[in-house]
């Protein structure tokens, strides 16, 4: 690592490459193991490709109203359809992608995060602080998540910003109640209070010696609580409580749809039906990362 | 076990009154003006500093925090929700009406998650890796990622061009008209309680999957019984365990589903009730429903622990 590391300054590109090189080797070996995780890792891969590249690859403006076209049903020319202001539903879908992925990656990175962090703390110290954390966590965890999600919402009101506090705070106690499993065991190994036994400090054991145990159950969590994120999000935005018009996210898509008594079906099916694309692909993929990562399956993956 | 359910409602009590407090800080102590949760930011700009400071006064909300709390709190217990500030009727009557038919649609959604969920979850994991199982699991996968909300609207659109039909929009409960009000409540009891049964299958199957390995289920089967007896006798029973415990995470994915699904049928339920709350700022019905939801979770996290503990000894007495 530290040699690999030293070759950065005087060739970067040779050293990016051999990183690139070796995910690639590994992905295959995974996608050996386990295709179907490895087939929705892809479609995460594309989605987010979708969403970064929306202003390339999409057909037309998600924004500019045509009433020529209004509620046109799915042609070649809108290959899924118009909606009520004569907008291209392709493009408002792609660019919905955009505010859908994103709120759901960094509210569950900021509240898994935070939650990790509290619960490794929580399960690290013990004592006192773990039983109060333990209280209050219970507390967060007997309103139920969309619901706690939406009086955030009511309270705060409709921004990318509030979206991202409201869905984090439903994630944290997930985040901490996991990660305060781990630091419990983990602080009871050997090679813990070997650490502690050579005078580290309790930060230093914490930070170096615990906390690098808790990156594979992490980054489980973390798949695995993005397709729960997109949900709310899709939840909040459908019932109007998400942003606000006339910036597009799959929810209030569907949302718009439904004010009809009787809705235009393309403008219910496609909005859908990416909704689910993308919580199949982050609930699939974590099963699959969940199954590798798992250091009781770890001899038959070498 | 009487000493162990009094135990465990001793336990249960700081956790609500913890949720009280949680549900009034988020309602009422965030930053900002406590004014801008009642009115539109275009109203308050156009309000002088008398009628702010009456509003204020009249909606209690110059008292200390404390105070505000307390009141609330004190007059939850007596029953007594306040009015919804809009249309100035019962809260708690509003709740009651509303809350019956989501009750039902709840009830309902339990019911045909065990009825689907369990014998899918049985038949899965006695022949593991045949060509049922692939589709049970394909299935249950499929089922637990589909937004209850979009399947409720496809149904809808389904009901629509296949057969002319629309789901009821006006209110009756089970009492008044029974046909209408199953009418009302199939919809969205089926959307719940797929996702449910998805859940429930996938835990059944795996729990089972462990328990068939055990060394009581090969001696039962080397003593010769009879399959059937093996399954319901021996494995089952020990299977449901965690089936059970994980029943009451499950109700809580369920409650907050179950609000959007409402809305995807247009059932006038509860969770309606909480969306139109949200939607017109109503902030005592809206904060009023939310305790409703969450007490009734609290309640049967609680249930699920007690029946949980009747049916294993072991917790009790540890």
């Amino acid at each position: 690592m530290k040699s690999a590391l030293k070759t950065t300054g005087s060739d970067g590109f040779t050293y990016l490459w051999a990183v690139v090189k070796r995910n690639a080797v590994s992905f295959r070996g995974f996608a050996r193991r386990s295709p179907v995780a490895a087939f929705w890792m892809v479609m995460i891969l594309f989605l987010v490709f979708m969403s970064i590249a929306a202003p390339v690859v999409s057909p037309q403006d998600p924004y500019i109203p045509d009433f020529s076209k209004v509620t046109n049903s799915p042609s070649t020319e809108n290959f899924f359809g118009t909606d009520f202001l004569g907008r291209d539903q392709l493009t408002r879908i792609i660019y919905g992608g955009r505010t859908s992925l994103f709120i759901g990656l960094i509210s569950v990175l900021v509240g898994v995060g935070v939650g990790s962090l509290w619960g490794l703390v929580s399960g690290y110290l013990g004592g006192k602080f773990d039983l109060i954390s333990q209280r209050l966590l219970e507390i967060l965890m007997a309103i139920p998540g969309l619901i706690l999600a939406m009086i955030l919402m009511f309270i705060l009101g409709a921004s990318v910003w509030t979206l991202i506090v409201a869905i984090a705070f439903t994630r944290l106690a997930f985040g901490a109640r996991v990660i305060r499993a781990v630091s419990l065991s983990v602080r009871e190994t050997a090679y813990v209070e070997a650490a502690r036994s050579t005078g580290a400090s309790y930060w230093r054991v914490m930070l170096f010696h615990v906390a690098p145990q808790t990156f594979a159950p992490f980054l489980v969590l973390v798949t695995t609580n993005i397709g729960i994120a997109i949900l709310i999000e899709a939840s909040l935005g459908f019932i109007g409580l998400g942003i606000a018009p006339p910036t597009p996210t799959w929810g209030s898509m569907l949302g718009e749809a439904a004010s009809n008594l009787e809705p235009f079906w393309w403008l219910v099916f496609f909005p859908g039906l990416f909704i689910t694309l993308a919580v199949l692909a982050f609930n699939l993929a974590g099963a699959g990362l969940q199954d590798v990562l798992d250091p009781r399956n770890r001899g038959t993956l070498e | 076990m009487l000493n162990y359910i009094f135990k465990r409602l001793l336990i249960a009590i700081p956790t609500v009154i913890g949720v009280t407090v949680l549900i009034f800080l988020i309602m009422r102590a965030l930053p900002g003006d406590p004014l801008s949760v009642f009115f539109d930011p275009s109203q308050i700009q156009l309000m002088s500093d008398e009628q702010r400071a009456g509003l204020m006064a009249d909606l209690g909300l110059d008292r200390p925090l404390m105070e505000q709390y307390l009141t609330w709190a004190g007059n939850i217990l007596k029953g007594d929700l306040g009015t919804s500030f809009l249309r100035g009727d019962s809260i708690a009557e509003a709740i009651g009406r509303r809350g019956a038919i989501s009750a039902e649609i709840g009830i309902l959604s339990i019911l045909i998650a065990w009825i689907l969920g369990l014998p899918i979850g049985i038949l899965s994991a006695m022949r593991p890796n045949s060509l049922g199982d692939g589709i049970a699991s394909m299935l249950t996968v499929l089922f637990l990622a589909i937004p209850g909300f979009w399947l409720g609207l496809l149904i809808v659109l389904g009901l629509i061009h296949g057969w002319g039909y629309h789901p009821p929009i006006i209110s009756s409960q089970l009492w008044q008209d029974p046909w209408l009000n199953l009418q009302i409540v199939a919809g969205p009891a089926l959307v719940l309680g797929l996702a449910q049964a998805a859940f429930v299958a996938r835990m059944a199957r795996s729990s089972l999957f462990e328990v068939f390995r055990e060394d009581y289920v090969r001696t039962a089967r080397s003593k010769g019984l009879r399959e059937s007896v093996i399954l319901f006798r021996h494995a089952l029973p020990n299977a449901l365990l965690p089936v059970i415990t994980l029943s009451g995470v499950l109700l809580g994915f369920a409650l907050g589903g179950s609000v959007t699904i409402e809305r995807a049928f247009g059932t006038p339920g509860l969770g309606s009730a909480l969306i139109d709350g949200a939607i017109d700022r109503d902030h005592s019905m809206v904060q009023s429903i939310v305790l409703v939801y969450s007490m009734v979770f609290v309640g049967i996290n609680l249930l699920v622990d007690i029946s949980y503990s009747y049916i294993d000894p072991r917790i009790r007495i540890a």
